[in-house]
């Protein structure tokens, strides 16, 4: 394997680690609040839809992308309504918004598109160019940091330099300031907040809604930067591989990069050789594809240090019994 | 009681002949969904054709699970459709349990050619012979000497269309290198453009500089990727050129549509037994129209219709995947 293969594949790595690294920081959000989010699959998919149906429409990828924001949000606030103010059970809630998003958007794309559940492809201004980092052209011929600085750090989209620059933004709301105090502690123990004098209920929706953002930004990435357009059920899983990286990352800002990268890395690994012989061992592409799955399974299992959810986490709070 | 009963019988007898009035054809759509632009797609326009044709009507149904094979062939033999038409090589265990229970109801099953049933008309293609045209095609415009094949789902079915394209490649410059990979092992692989354009990316890298994509809505993003990349892309089951005109070097035709159709013109009198459609039916071909004419040549194209009639004169032996699963041109 030579060092333009391993750039290639880092390159991959990241396209593939992105969508994956904002869905797991929205559930990091929506988790550590105590509300439990298994639609982020859901909120990616729709987001994905509507980011490509107004580009397509208006022609312009920004339009796009508040529109898709904006359908996440919505979700978003059914899941807030169902599970914060009417306590209802959070795990319902939110695989009825991954049913109720695989089915509207494809019923929504027939009915405005009438190309089979699609959108037509974007074209120009309608998807996000890559961005090309200041003197990458110059550099690219100085060996090793040349190729990684041309190849693997420049010419994403802007959104993939959003994923990375959000991670220390995380950190810092939740561990620096004193909304992030009272978030993490509404996931704790809501009661104590409450005494406080502080909204549960309002800290939560605040919580579900940046979840909702995250994601509608992780569903625009796919529809109209990686892709030119939405497929139906084109998430193809990404919601709940970043739930399993959140688990993995045990709810920390930091870790949850790590783990989104190792996961993007597996795939990138999976993609690019289809068998791996490691001399005479041969590995089959199917583990590659299983292994993140498998290395949530261990760490649940408590083999790698415990991973503790927040523990009001799946409770609805209730102010007096 | 004896008046309820033959109340109750009569009313059967009238829901029974109105059944039998009105016997139309249904159409089961397998995973991928009926407007994957490809393999279902092309069924739903075969029987959108006999619909306008004969201003008839048909039932159809989207599958959208595994466990609703069976009920919806159910349902739809117990409505009194007749032909009730399936999709998919997924069909063929529920059909072999359900088939049996219907004797006087037929069914079409399109991609599946093993099972024993009287009233059942299995369809199956001769993919490879179509992809070793449009593998004879791919190493003809190659300028890397490296083509790439990227099918869906790992099945012995896109093993069989890699097999054929390798083989054709093959035939044309021998030293031909083939990267080969498959999207998945689930029927997700159906339907994931991110990964079909992560896969042609690395392909690309590779060197491959012509890619086909057997691999249903994931070959959305191969061939958009492709295009955007600047190599040629090769569709699959519809005519894809339109896709991306001039960027789609042409398509492996099958003719599902076709078949669909035929079925349904044939209507309750339809044949049973196993019928193959090769390239001698027009079963299977490769797509030449406006949007590539430019990139196949006099030549490309001469040497493509000698083979095309070598094979259906047996001059040329395309083995096909399933004679002993495995493919001479090709490891996967």
């Amino acid at each position: 394997m030579d060092f333009l293969t391993i750039i290639q594949i880092l390159d991959s790595t990241i396209r593939l680690s992105t969508p994956l690294l904002l869905a797991c920081l929205a559930g990091l959000f929506s988790e550590r609040s105590g509300v439990f989010d298994i639609g982020l699959e859901g909120k990616m998919l729709i987001a994905a839809f509507f980011s490509a149906a107004i580009a397509a429409v208006t022609g312009s990828v920004w339009l796009g992308l508040l529109a898709g924001i904006a359908s996440s949000m919505v979700l978003a606030g059914l899941h807030g309504l169902a599970s914060i103010t009417f306590r209802g059970n959070q795990l319902i809630s939110g695989v009825a918004i991954n049913f109720l998003a695989a089915g509207m958007t494809v019923l929504i794309a027939q009915d405005w598109f009438r190309q089979g559940g699609r959108t037509p492809s974007l074209i120009g201004a309608g998807r996000f160019a890559p961005i090309e980092l200041p003197f990458a052209g110059a550099l690219a011929d100085v060996p090793v940091l040349g190729p990684i600085y041309s190849e693997l750090l420049s010419g994403h989209s802007i959104l993939v330099y959003f994923a990375f620059a959000a991670v220390p933004a995380t950190w810092w709301i939740l561990f620096r300031t004193r909304f992030g105090l009272r978030l993490r502690a509404v996931g704790e123990n809501p009661a104590a907040v409450d005494t406080a004098g502080v909204s549960v209920v309002g800290l939560r929706y605040a919580a579900v809604g940046i979840a909702g953002i995250l994601c509608g930004i992780a569903g625009a990435y796919l529809a109209t930067a990686l892709q030119a357009g939405f497929v139906k059920d084109m998430t193809a899983g990404r919601g709940f591989i970043a739930l399993a990286a959140l688990i993995f990352a045990k709810w920390r800002p930091w870790h949850a990069m790590g783990a989104c990268l190792l996961f993007g890395f597996l795939q990138a690994i999976a993609l690019r050789f289809q068998n791996i012989d490691l001399g005479g061992l041969i590995i089959p592409v199917q583990v590659m594809d299983a292994l993140p799955y498998i290395l949530t399974v261990v760490i649940l299992a408590g083999f790698v240090g415990k991973a503790i959810p927040p523990r009001a986490g799946g409770e609805p709070y209730v102010k007096e019994r | 009681m004896t008046l309820m009963k033959s109340l109750m019988s009569a009313a059967a007898a009238m829901a029974l002949s109105a059944g039998a009035a009105l016997a139309e054809p249904a159409l089961i759509f397998d995973l991928g969904g009926k407007f994957d632009k490809s393999f279902n797609e092309a069924a739903f326009n075969g029987a959108q054709r006999w619909a306008e044709e004969t201003g008839g009507s048909f039932r159809e149904i989207e599958l959208q699970s595994e466990a609703q094979r069976e009920q919806a062939l159910r349902r739809f033999a117990e409505a009194g459709a007749n032909p009730v038409i399936t999709m998919g090589f997924a069909m063929a265990d529920p059909l072999s349990t359900v088939a049996p229970d219907y004797p006087d109801t037929k069914f079409v099953v399109i991609d599946v050619n093993w099972l024993d049933a009287p009233n059942l008309r299995q369809v199956s293609f001769a993919e490879h012979e179509g992809s070793y045209l449009v593998g004879m095609l791919a190493a003809m415009a190659s300028e890397t000497g490296t083509i790439g094949f990227i099918g869906g789902m790992d099945v012995p079915l896109i093993r069989h269309f890699g097999c054929g394209y390798a083989q054709g490649a093959k035939a044309v410059n021998e030293d031909i290198e083939i990267v080969a990979n498959m999207t998945g092992t689930t029927p997700a692989a159906w339907n994931d453009p991110v990964k079909g354009s992560e896969l042609t990316k690395a392909q690309i890298s590779q060197g491959a500089d012509v890619i086909y994509a057997a691999a249903g809505g994931t070959g959305v993003g191969v061939l958009q990727t492709a295009a955007d990349e600047g190599v040629l892309s090769i569709g699959v089951d519809s005519n894809q050129n339109h896709l991306h005109p001039g960027q789609v070097l042409t398509s492996m035709l099958k003719r599902v549509d076709v078949a669909v159709y035929e079925a349904m013109k044939a209507g309750e009198d339809v044949e049973t037994g196993k019928f193959e459609l090769g390239l001698a039916d027009q079963g299977v071909g490769y797509a030449l129209d406006e949007n590539n004419a430019e990139l196949i040549s006099e030549e490309m194209k001469s040497r493509v219709d000698q083979a095309r009639q070598d094979i259906i004169d047996g001059k040329i032996d395309v083995v096909s995947y399933y004679e002993n699963d495995s493919c001479p041109a090709l490891n996967f």
